[in-house]
């Protein structure tokens, strides 16, 4: 019997089978940020085991509340800037380096197709683009993963994900996830793998690929994935060069993760996506998902782009088409924040800064910000925020606030109108 | 090993999301203790009070997809810090159950029907947990003992104390 991708990933990478349906997996990549590894960090310390498996392995950032804005999040800092230094880790991205994990670490080229990757934060599974394993996990996984390089998981069940079709110009990668969390619900693929497969997937860049698999959790999955291939090579190159004589050769190696085509899947869903209108939730769950014409006149208080969802170059340039040469309406407060310096160094190149300051935007520094109502951009009670964030349960952006999540593109039509509206009206 | 048992919390809703379970803005404390009173601060069900329905609790009973949403431990360690130790639900998120067992506390799925002859055993209810037998009785209105699966590798978390435990020791 073929294996799926997560089947041969499993394979290659398998420690022990404590039982049949529990396996322990050598891990290439355990990511960290500042909220879910000091206390991981600490607990180490205080039982004499402050080590790390391999230094090389670890990548860490400071991006949920950054720059610090008291005490308790200077010292979550604190500890895992000292705890990078201690150990060495190279690849620690502190203030002024550091932008949203989900961007910056794919940006660092150290995710790779067939790679096992953990992170304490259930967006990890974003990286699932470069056809890599990689799943949210807790701080204690995460710190046994620090300790010891492994993680325990489920043997992986997959569901495969055909999409077909073509997208209308206005319709992006952030639609197409939230139809399918609709279809499915925030419960229906819960301690699956998603698998993402069809000519549209083919047609992604790596950007609207991250986006696809970073909303994987939230219909309940272990991880999003997709199949590596030309634009995964061509995106990886500047870090695999050396590696491999040509991009075909590359390609071709890649190919030896793909899914078998008698691969057995627990569940099948084709989805043709050429009449697929721009998609709004309306209620606290990733799932209460209508379409936005069905959503149009709601208005808002608060635009917010960015996050590890929406928050890259080509979500910004998407933004900006609407917003050239516009205001944004009277009633609206606009948030940008660029997921990492590179990325807001380029749009600052290609005049999209310009675009959205001039159209009434506040432009924050890399950072998770308002996604999670812990630092910047919090909602007030009663108030609405259009936003390109993964994530509307209640009080998340603020005690008695709600959000409405969207793509890049029709939350910038919304703030230009002051309500949720169709962006392709506007393009 | 911890103690698993006491007087039953029911929470009748599905999706019951970390978010609602311990708030984003108090994943900046440095202690598990100090999320003690934030306990399902954001939890949105009629009829329920946080600071007075956690009071003497020791067991959680539920629905469908508990703990979905974000991966963050502390929604399982503001349990551990208000001594509850087991949640009995239709079913679990898979980073919230995983959560559980790594910190040695119990995540018991049960049958629909289970969960609906827990929900009618009235209002006052105290659970047992014989992980030997691996049953759970249950005291209200009349009682009932109902059996549960543990997978054996989650047994041993759980009889480890934890995931670090078993794995300083086997890895």
């Amino acid at each position: 019997m073929g294996k799926t991708i997560a089947e041969k990933i499993f394979a290659a990478h398998l420690r022990d089978t404590p039982t049949p349906e529990n396996v322990i997996l050598d891990i290439d990549v355990v990511m960290c940020h500042e909220i879910t590894t000091p206390i991981a960090i600490t607990d180490l310390e205080a039982r004499g085991m402050d080590r790390v498996f391999d230094t090389s392995k670890i990548k860490a950032v400071i991006d949920h509340v950054t720059p610090s804005k008291d005490s308790k999040t200077a010292t979550q800092g604190k500890i895992i800037r000292d705890w990078a230094r201690r150990h060495k880790i190279q690849d620690f991205f502190d203030i002024g380096a550091n932008g949203v994990c989900h961007a910056l670490f794919p940006e660092k080229g150290f995710i790779r197709p067939g790679y096992t990757v953990i992170m304490g934060d259930s967006h990890t599974c974003t990286h699932g683009a470069f056809g890599a394993f990689a799943a949210g996990v807790g701080t204690t996984d995460l710190e046994v993963g620090i300790l010891k390089g492994v993680c325990s998981f489920r043997t992986p069940e997959t569901m495969r994900i055909t999409i077909t079709g073509s997208l209308q110009d206005g319709v992006s990668a952030k639609d197409v996830i939230l139809f399918i969390i609709k279809e499915l619900t925030v419960n229906g693929a819960t301690d699956k793998v998603m698998e993402f497969v069809g000519p549209v997937v083919e047609g992604m860049s790596m950007e609207a690929r991250m986006t696809l698999c970073n909303m994987a959790i939230e219909a309940g999955a272990t991880c999003g994935i997709c199949l590596p291939d030309r634009v995964t090579a061509k995106y990886l190159w500047p870090f695999i060069k050396d590696q491999y004589e040509s991009i075909d050769i590359a390609v071709e190696d890649f190919t030896r993760w793909h899914s078998d085509p008698d691969a057995e899947y627990v569940k099948e869903m084709t989805l043709d996506v050429s009449k697929l209108a721009p998609q709004v939730t309306f209620g606290y769950k990733p799932d209460e998902v209508k379409s936005v014409t069905e959503m149009d006149g709601t208005p808002v208080d608060q635009v917010y782009i960015g996050s590890c969802t929406n928050g890259r170059i080509e979500d910004l340039r998407s933004a900006a088409r609407i917003l050239k040469g516009k205001k944004i309406a009277a009633n609206v407060r606009g948030i940008l924040s660029p997921a990492t310096p590179k990325v807001y160094a380029q749009a600052l190149e290609e005049g999209l800064i310009a675009i959205f300051m001039e159209a009434g935007f506040c432009v924050t520094n890399p950072t998770c910000g308002a996604c999670l109502g812990m630092s910047n951009g919090v909602l007030a009670e009663g108030e609405i925020c259009a936003s390109t964030t993964n994530r509307n349960f209640n009080g998340r952006m603020g005690k008695g606030g709600i959000v409405h999540l969207m793509s890049p593109l029709t939350a910038a039509a919304t703030a230009v109108q002051g309500h949720i509206t169709d962006p392709r009206n506007l393009l | 090993m911890k103690e698993f048992g006491g007087k039953a919390l029911f929470l009748d809703r599905n999706d019951i999301n970390t978010d609602e379970i311990i708030p984003a803005k108090y994943l900046t404390e440095n202690t598990k203790m100090a999320l003690q009173s934030f306990i399902l601060e954001d939890l949105k069900l009629g009829g329920f009070d946080p600071r007075k329905d956690i009071e003497g609790k020791g067991v959680i009973i539920t629905r469908a997809n508990f703990g979905c949403g974000s991966s963050r431990e502390h929604a399982v360690w503001v349990f551990e810090v208000n001594d509850i130790n087991v949640v009995i639900a239709e079913s679990f998120a898979r980073i919230f159950r995983q959560n559980m067992y790594n910190c040695g506390m119990l995540a018991i799925e049960l049958p629909k029907k289970d969960i609906e002859t827990l929900f009618g055993l009235g209002e006052a209810v105290k659970i047992s947990v014989d992980l030997g037998a691996c049953t759970i009785t249950a005291q209200g209105d009349k009682k009932v003992v109902i059996p549960f699966k543990l997978n054996e590798f989650d047994k041993k978390l759980v009889e480890a104390g934890g995931w670090l435990a078993y794995a300083d020791k086997n890895y």
